[in-house]
Order: structure tokens, then sequence, then C-alpha cells
């Protein structure tokens, strides 16, 4: 911890901050606030009331009005306090409002009802989560299913393209064969095409394979790619050829090679790769929209989506689990990010 | 333990032939060096031998058995590589028990085994260890050990001790030696260095350009080298070579290109009168005398204490080297007169290298 504090309160001066200092923490504040500022604003907007979110100008914080319970009437009503008049000072429960004026109860007089200018009425606030965002979602929406929904395109999706990627760069970087920069040509090839220009060719097999409507229609063809493929083959070009050598003195397989000795050696290019992968696949939202039409097979990004109608939007929905759908992705990065630069370092990838 | 034969054994890349037909027969047990400068395919022919690289044409027996088309793994052999090749993600202990675990071979077994070796190669407080955590010497300790652990019938080494310092260099050479004399398995040992083929081989085999030039007991090669190349490969310093014509009316008399005449065994070489030959004389197989037809101009001298090396020029500018036991008082510039012991004359064929020695 004193470590953490020691690194984030460096300074170039001794005792008083030279110039750069200024500018370096300035800069660093700004990259913080662009950075954090929008997610910030995510989180606390997700758990505002619908009236907060159309409030102009918005607010930082969620609040929420106070209510009273007035002998009398059958639901709680607004509270505000009188600002001028006779009654200044004093807190009322609003029963009518209409083209600026207000109807309103004292709580120690329910029964006499008074006529006021709306603008000398203020309303009595605290700040208040509004938790039914995230409940709701659960109760009316199908919450759990996108989110399994999501989570077995994205782990399948990942393990399978792991393990092709790696089996593919494995043999593109370590065995000589006629015709192995062809190959490799061919796939790093595919990188030009952009995805728009395959999609129609690529939907029709899909449909004709008869995965339409199949999680499986958005695992599968996703499973090789030819980043994957190239960030994996150009860091399995350093491991030694001597090490699979000695595998093979020893007996090895040629798989028992792959799998004890290539993997475990590549792990930080693969875990760069499972990183992109795991991202690529949570957030991808063109072909799942495509292949998944039906509500049961929805992915988060697709229901996220169904929340933005022509006419309206659920925002309250939308923000609370826009929220949801990005803390799986924030964990993943906690956990693997130390393999980042490691890894992006050896492959001399991006 | 096997006997190894090689048969007409070539290896071609493409158009480019890199061994170019060896034979060669490794008796069961022997500690067979192959020594030659770099590039001359002898680490090539260690990996043919080992089945990690295909041979073009001819037959490779080991144990009477030609194993041609069986794969390395099959062959029974292993391997030290000059790199080590440890598998880095593992530690010391997972090093030794790999090719065990791919045998299939009980637990148990494995760590006694390993224990063992671990024992005999004073490793044991590193087995749990990785290699990265390890010096040189240790490294090249666990990867012998690795190849011991599985109890092949040979062993290989590719330049084991070239990446070690000369004093660890000196330890683990009489360390695998050792070895040797204990397991008394074929060894075959690749090294560009002939101070160690000198000093560790039951046999040496001399490549060049993919060809064997000679094979046999390493005296064997210094006495009695089969042509120029051998000559100056095997021994420190190397051989001096003085080119001359026999004259045409004595063949115990060699008239030198500097103009000196020296004399030289009248029998023993088949040399005829008026031929083109080249002398060698090794740097310790000359004295200083009075009378002796050699010139030498000293340009450097290095005292040793108990020897001494004398670096100078001929009349025509070629170098000599002179190594004398003792101590010499011979100063820069100053002109010796040296005379070539004649038993230990070699003489060559200046046209094609090789040695004129009969029989």
């Amino acid at each position: 911890m004193a470590k953490v504090i020691s690194f984030l309160t460096a300074t170039r001066g001794k005792g008083r901050l030279h110039w750069t200092d200024w500018v370096s923490y300035g800069y660093l504040c700004l990259g913080i606030f662009l950075m954090f500022g929008p997610v910030v604003w995510l989180v606390l907007s997700s758990f505002k009331t619908p009236n907060e979110l159309d409030r102009f100008p918005p607010r930082f914080l969620p609040y929420a009005q106070e209510t009273l319970e007035i002998e009398g009437y059958d639901s709680p009503l607004l509270a505000f306090v009188v600002t001028e008049g006779e009654l200044a000072g004093q807190t009322v429960g609003q029963t009518r409002r209409a083209a600026g004026r207000a109807e309103v109860v004292v709580p120690a007089n329910p029964s006499e009802r008074i006529r006021l200018q709306a603008d000398t009425l203020d309303p009595i606030e605290h700040i208040a989560f509004a938790t039914e965002n995230y409940t709701q979602l659960f109760e009316r929406f199908n919450f759990l299913r996108f989110f399994w929904n999501s989570t077995f395109i994205t782990v399948t999706a990942t393990i399978l393209m792991l393990l092709f990627n790696s089996m593919a760069a494995f043999a593109l970087s370590k065995y000589e064969f006629r015709g192995r920069t062809t190959v490799l040509l061919m796939v790093i090839g595919t990188l030009m095409v952009p995805q728009t220009v395959v999609l129609v060719p690529l939907f029709l097999i899909v449909t004709e394979l008869g995965m339409f409507n199949s999680l499986w229609g958005v695992i599968i063809p996703g499973a090789a790619t030819p980043t994957g493929v190239f960030l994996l083959r150009q860091y399995m070009i350093t491991i030694p050829d001597e090490i699979l050598d000695a595998a093979r003195m020893d007996k090895a397989s040629e798989w028992k090679i792959f799998w004890r000795i290539i993997l475990p050696l590549s792990a930080p290019a693969i875990a760069v790769l499972a990183i992109l992968a795991i991202m690529w696949r949570w957030n991808d939202f063109l072909w799942p929209l495509i292949v998944l039409t039906r509500t049961e097979n929805f992915t988060l990004q697709l229901a996220l989506n169904s929340f933005q109608g022509e006419l309206q939007t659920d925002w309250p929905s939308l923000l609370a689990m826009t929220v949801l759908t990005l803390l799986p992705i924030a964990a993943v990065f906690a956990f693997l990010q130390k393999y980042i630069a490691t890894g992006i370092a050896s492959t001399g990838g991006k | 333990m096997a006997r190894i034969e090689l048969r007409n054994a070539r290896k071609s890349y493409g158009t480019v032939d890199v061994i170019k037909g060896i034979d060669l027969d490794i008796q069961q047990g022997d500690f067979c060096v192959f020594v030659g400068p770099s590039g001359c395919g002898k680490s090539t022919l260690l990996r043919m031998i080992s089945g990690l690289e295909p041979i073009t044409s001819g037959d490779i027996v080991i144990g009477g058995e030609v194993v041609n088309d069986i794969p390395a793994a099959d062959r029974g052999l292993a391997m030290v590589f000059q790199s080590y090749a440890l598998y880095p993600h593992m530690t010391v202990r997972q090093n030794l028990s790999f090719g065990l675990e791919n045998i299939n071979t009980p637990k148990s077994e494995i760590a006694a085994k390993v224990d063992d070796v671990a024992k005999m190669l004073q490793i044991e407080q590193l087995l749990d260890r990785r290699p990265k955590d390890l010096s040189g010497g240790q490294r090249q300790r666990v990867a012998i050990g690795r190849a011991v652990v599985r109890e092949p019938r040979v062993f290989l080494f590719d330049e084991p001790l070239s990446n070690l310092d000369a004093e660890l260099r000196v330890d683990m050479r009489g360390e695998i030696t050792q070895l040797h004399s204990r397991l008394q398995n074929t060894m075959i040992y690749v090294t560009h260095d002939q101070v160690e083929a000198m000093t560790m081989a039951d046999k040496i085999a001399v490549l060049r350009a993919g060809e064997l030039e000679q094979f046999g007991r390493p005296l064997d090669l210094y006495n009695r080298p089969c042509n120029i190349f051998v000559a100056g490969f095997i021994g420190s310093p190397k051989m001096n070579f003085l080119k001359g014509r026999v004259s045409q009316d004595d063949p115990a008399r060699l008239a030198l290109e500097t103009g000196e005449t020296v004399q030289i065994p009248p029998t023993g070489f088949g040399q005829k009168p008026g031929a083109e030959v080249t002398l060698g004389i090794r740097p310790n197989h000359m004295t200083i005398a009075p009378d002796g037809p050699i010139h030498l101009t000293v340009k450097s001298v290095e005292q040793l204490g108990g020897e001494a090396y004398i670096y100078g020029v001929l009349q025509d500018g070629q170098s000599l080297t002179l190594h004398m036991p003792g101590q010499i008082g011979a100063n820069i510039g100053e002109v010796l007169t040296l005379a070539p012991q004649s038993q230990e004359i070699h003489l060559f064929d200046t046209a094609n290298g090789l040695s004129l020695r009969e029989g």
C-alpha cells in the first residue's frame, strides 16, 4: 500500500512541485476524467428513476422526492416545502398540479385543500438509488437467459478459438511443409476482406447447415481468426526448435509436444488472444443480430438493442443492463491484464 | 549400448549436398568425437543419427538394425543439446521425468531414477528449481541428467560445452569422460574444439565440408594424419607447413620455397624425385641448432615459464610457430636457425594434400 501511495505521489521536484509535475498530473487527471467520467455517469444514471433521467439540467447523483402519508388519501403524496406566502416554511403534500397551480394539503389538516402557485413549492428530495431498475431486469425480462447465452457463446467460442488457432499456429510456425508460406499468406490475406463483404455468403452457409437461430451459428463461424493465428504464430516462432527436438528425443508425441511444451510456453500470447477473444465475442453485435432472431436466443447485446424502440427507449433498463454487461469484461481484464503487457511486448503484435 | 554404422550416408538440401556420403563404424561402448571446423556438417551428421534429420540416401544402422525410417523417439538414443534445450516451464525434476513419463514408467520408479541421477550428477538440491534459476554449468548437468535418466543405448552430445566458460568446460569435460567410463555406453560427441576431441575420445572422426577426412584413435590422428587438413586441425598449436620440391638426384633432400634445403627421411614416404611436396612439422618438433637449415626471424615470444612459444617469419614471409619446453632467451628481430627432428617430419603431396607416408 505504501508503495502504491509513493508511486501515485511521485514527483520530479524534491519538496516542491516542478512544472513538469503540474503538467503530468494535469494530463493524468484529464485522462482519468475522460476514461472514467462516462463510466461513472453511466453507473449513477442506471440508479436514476425515469423522471430523474428526463430532468434538465441533469444532476450528478440520483435523487428521489420524499412522500407523505396523509390520512384520507389512498396513495402517498409528493412532499414540498412552501417558499412564499403565509404557509412559508411548512411541509405540504401535493394532491394535484395543473397549469402552473398546485393543490396541496397540510399534513396536520388533511381536509383543507389549499391552492398555491406551483413555483412557490420546493420539492423535498434525498439521495436514493433506484435499485428497481436492476430488479425489474430479472422480473420483467429474462436477464439470466440473455446472460447465459452471452456467457455460453463467449466461453465456448473463446475455447474453440484458442484451440484451433494455436494448433494452426503450431503447424505454421514449427513444421516444414510444402506450401506453408502460401497457407500463411492466405490466412493473413483474409484479414483484408471486410466482414460485411462475407456477411451474406456466411449467412447462407450457416442457414444451410441448420445453425440459424442456434448459438452454434454464432460460435462456429468465428472459431478461427486470422489475427489469432498470426499472433500465436509470431510468438511460437520464438520458441527454440531445440526444445521440440529434445522433447522428440524424450519420446513425446507431436500431440504431447503441443500440449506439454508449446501451449505452456505460449501462455502469454494465448492470454492476450483470450482477452481479445472474450472482448470480441462478448461485445459482438452484428453477427448475432443476423443469426439470432428469437428472443430466447438473444445475447446481452441484442437484448440491450431491443430496449431501444422506434418511438421510445426504456432508459432505466437499458442503463442497468449496460452496467451489468460491462462487469464481466471488466473482471476479465482485471484478472488477465498482467499478461497483456508481457504478451503484447513479446508477440510484437498490435 | 549399441554399435553404430553409417553406410554411405548422405544429406542434401535441394541441390546442396551437406553430407557427401559418409561410412563410419562406431564400436559398442566407444566414445566417438566428431570434430571439424564450423559448417563441416558434424552437427547435421549427429542429427541424422538421432533421427531428427531425415537422411537423403544411404543407411544408418544402430545395433544391427537399419533405422532410416524409424522416428527419433524410437531409436533409443538420448541427446544433449548445445543450448541445453531444457523445458523452461518445468522444474528440474519435471525436466528429468518428462521422458520417463512418455514411456509410461510408474511414478515410484520415475522418482527413484530421478533421485539416482540427481545424486550422481550432484544436482539434488536443484530439483525444485526452474532452468532460468540455474547457472550454465548446472543447466548442463541437468541436460546430461535428462539424457542419462532414460538409460539410452547411445548418447549424443551436440557441442554441449561450447556455452560454458573455459574453467567449467575443463571440469565438465572430465565429468563426461567419467560418465562414459561408468556407464560404458556408446557416446557420440560433436565439437569444433580439437582439444576436447583429443582429451575425451576413444575414436575421432575428422569432418570437412560434409566428408569424412579421417577416423581413428586420437594419437593415430596426431602421429599419422592422412592429409594436410587433419594434420593442421589436430594438435595445438597448429602444425607448420613448408612447401618445397624434392631434389632430382637425392630423395632425402627437400628444397624449400625459401631457398633453404632440408634433410628428409629417404624412406617411409613415397616421395618421387622432383615432386612438389609439403613438409609438415609440429611446433614442438624443431630444435634450435647453430647449423639448422631453417632461418626464422622472431616476431613475438610468449614465455609461460614451463614452456615458450615463438612466432616468427621465414625468409619468404611465411609464418612459423615454435614451441619449446622451458624458458628461451630470444629477442624480437633475432634470427634463429632451426632443425626439424627428422623422425617427426610429415610429407604431403602439395597438389592433393594427401600424406605420402607409406604403410
